[in-house]
């Protein structure tokens, strides 16, 4: 088998006494979906935060395409090429697609002015690379349905070469179109190769979308079930009652 | 109306900065039939042109406060103080140093009232980047703390005479460029913005971009350079005054003809450092990522904060620009007035406020430009000049700016929400 692109191995964090993580083991291979469900408080936030560099685990360890990752800091996560898309996408809503996604990482040619045509080469490129029926680019993003919203926020970190995705809550306020389309972008992404955690405690939101599900309850790890093996309702179980299907509750 | 919609779409023309040209070519043919002619001549231009320069150099500034959801109420008081510190040293300090008269006078007042307004400017920054005060407090704060400093400089003492060189950067009679020196600022104008049409033209096509229709193109770059033109030759048709024009020709030494002497005056020195810094802050606002990132956190904070950009940092820049144009506004206001008085500057901060308000930028903030807020001094100093000129007193002036300031917003929010994008 090969490689996973993440693997991430008992891994345990406590807040004040409280284990928010116990013990947990979850893996991402490339081009796949891997989605992270629970309640809320199951932890599954904490631990991907982990992964995003946001916090640091008390023990376990994390291996990115099999080499043992040392994860300190956001810039760390960046270096490895993990890029974390917020549930509120983090756009600044005043600005254009092209602003917005190289916010904070603009071309300047050599004088130290904005290259605004490069930067809008290189939108156009990805944005019509992830979403062909973009054509927004020079609207203010707040003009923008929440899909091409989610379209920016996706092509900022496929631009600067994310290979490990993490998306919060990415359909959890949007239409069915919009929906739709935020179900053929993560298609896209698959197809070149990016590997993508999905966190949600909406199993409806994730079903469809992931290949495998890590089901997380009360800090520890339920169990990890390959989608096509197992229904909506076994799913359920595991998060409400924590135990995997035909297993007794336990 | 979508016909016109979609022509302005495809002129690519800030509808916003349309509207105010047009609601401020009103109020100027509205006052000049009112006063019979009185008001739109080149002798009433320029000296509202004059009028206008230290709120609008002020307002560059605000722009940039207001776009990143803060305020300063403290300019006006920090005008005060920085007028009275270079009133008194070039007045009082230098000439017992170097001489009175002497060249460097004017360069030492200069550069300190620059560096004094930075650090006020900074000091607020400080403050409300790093300790977390609201902008509204600390220089709610810095308006009665800096205009108290204004009076204690000279116990309420007026510093005049000023230094005479630094009075020419007030405008006044001889502070113009002249008439000759007008046109090749007239004319370099043109040339920058066919330019810079052009260039901007051919970077898209190079990339493959669409771009706006010839005609389009050359209609928005030809009314730039109408503009900038018709500006020089209302200047330039500005004669001056015959009694000096006749001093001048004795300090000069000329021969005066038989007929008398024709000046013509050409544009104020103040117009051209506003000119200039306008200039200036749009290119660092619109082409920098310093400016890129003012709008980002005025859009929305934290993500500019999650793409690494240092908020607190930037809100120290963002002050420490406002105070030291705060600064060159009071060394402005000094020398039109040719005096420092510790009154001076005083409510300016409601018509810097009122003029980046009416000239666009959102209290929300996020949206703001640095022509609108010019035109937004010029709409105020004009509604002021023109009841002035008809005979109306500053009460009543007041009251017409107080609403055409909430009018303005009213109408800007009307034409927000059926904005259709």
């Amino acid at each position: 088998m090969a490689t996973p692109l993440v693997d991430m191995r008992n891994i345990s964090i406590s807040f004040g006494g409280v284990r928010a993580v116990d013990d947990v083991s979850v893996d991402l291979y490339p081009g796949e979906v891997v989605g992270l469900l629970g309640h809320n408080g199951a932890g599954k936030s904490t631990l991907i935060k982990i992964l995003s560099g946001a916090y640091e685990a008390d023990h376990g360890e994390i291996f990115i395409d099999g080499e043992k990752a040392a994860i300190r800091n956001s810039r760390d996560a960046r270096d490895y090429r993990i890029e974390t898309i917020y549930q509120n996408l983090a756009l600044a809503d005043n600005l254009d697609a092209c602003a917005n996604l190289f916010l904070g990482r603009e071309i300047v040619n050599a004088a130290g002015l904005l290259d605004e045509p490069a930067m809008e080469a290189a939108a156009r490129e990805v944005i019509g690379r992830l979403n062909p029926n973009f054509r927004k680019y020079h609207a203010p993003v707040a003009a923008l349905s929440g899909g091409q919203r989610q379209s920016v926020a996706i092509a900022r970190a496929v631009h600067f070469n994310a290979r490990i995705l993490i998306m919060d809550e990415p359909t959890a306020a949007l239409g069915v179109q919009e929906t739709r389309m935020v179900a053929e972008l993560i298609q896209q992404l698959k197809r070149e190769g990016i590997g993508i955690f999905l966190i949600s405690h909406d199993l409806h939101d994730v079903f469809d979308l992931s290949d495998r599900l890590s089901v997380m309850k009360n800090g520890k790890l339920v169990g990890t079930v390959r989608t096509q093996d197992v229904t909506k309702d076994d799913v359920l179980g595991m998060i409400i009652l924590g135990k995997m299907p035909g297993q007794a509750a336990a | 109306m979508t016909h016109l919609r979609n022509l302005m779409a495809r002129l690519e023309i800030d509808e916003r900065l349309l509207g105010m040209i047009f609601c401020l070519a009103a109020i100027w043919i509205g006052f000049d039939i009112l006063s019979d002619g009185r008001f739109v001549t080149p002798r009433n231009l320029y000296n509202l042109s004059l009028q206008t320069t230290s709120v609008a150099i002020m307002a560059i500034g605000m722009v940039l406060v207001i776009i990143i959801r803060q305020i300063d109420l403290s300019v006006g008081s920090m005008l005060g103080v920085t007028a009275m510190v270079v009133g008194v040293v070039q007045a009082f300090w230098l000439p017992n140093v170097l001489g009175a008269g002497h060249p460097m006078i004017v360069v030492i007042a200069v550069v300190c009232g620059i560096v004094l307004g930075a650090a006020l400017g900074g000091l607020n920054g400080l403050l409300i980047g790093y300790l977390g005060v609201p902008s509204f407090v600390v220089t709610l704060g810095g308006l009665l703390i800096w205009r108290g400093c204004a009076w204690w400089v000279t116990q309420g003492q007026t510093v005049a005479p000023l230094d005479e060189t630094f009075t020419l950067l007030g405008g006044g009679v001889y502070g113009t460029i002249g008439e000759t020196a007008s046109w090749v600022v007239g004319i370099i104008a043109v040339l920058a913005i066919a330019i810079a049409a052009h260039r901007r033209r051919r970077r898209r096509i190079a990339y493959g971009f669409p771009v706006r229709p010839l005609w389009a193109e050359l209609l928005t770059a030809g009314s730039q350079c109408a503009l900038a033109l018709g500006f020089v030759a209302v200047m330039n048709a500005y004669e001056m005054p015959a009694v000096a024009a006749q001093r001048l020709a004795e300090m000069e030494g000329w021969e005066v003809p038989a007929e008398g002497l024709q000046i013509f005056m050409g544009i104020p020195i103040p117009v051209i450092i506003l000119i200039a810094l306008a200039l200036a802050v749009s290119l660092l606002l619109n082409r920098t990522r310093f400016g890129r990132y003012v709008y980002a956190m005025g859009g929305n904070p934290e993500a500019a904060e999650r793409a690494g950009i240092n908020t607190k940092r930037m809100t120290v820049l963002v002050f420490t620009l406002m105070g030291a144009l705060v600064g060159i506004s009071a060394i402005v206001a000094s020398a039109r007035l040719q005096s420092a008085g510790n009154s001076i500057g005083s409510l300016d901060e409601l018509r810097v406020i009122a003029a980046a308000v009416i000239g666009g930028c959102s209290l929300a903030g996020g949206a703001g430009t640095i022509a609108g807020a010019i035109l937004g001094a010029v709409v105020i100093q004009s509604l002021q000049s023109g009841m002035s000129l008809l005979g109306y007193d500053a009460s009543l002036q007041n009251i017409v700016t107080g609403l055409v300031l909430v009018l303005a917003v009213y109408v800007d929010r009307l034409y927000q929400q059926r904005r259709p994008y």
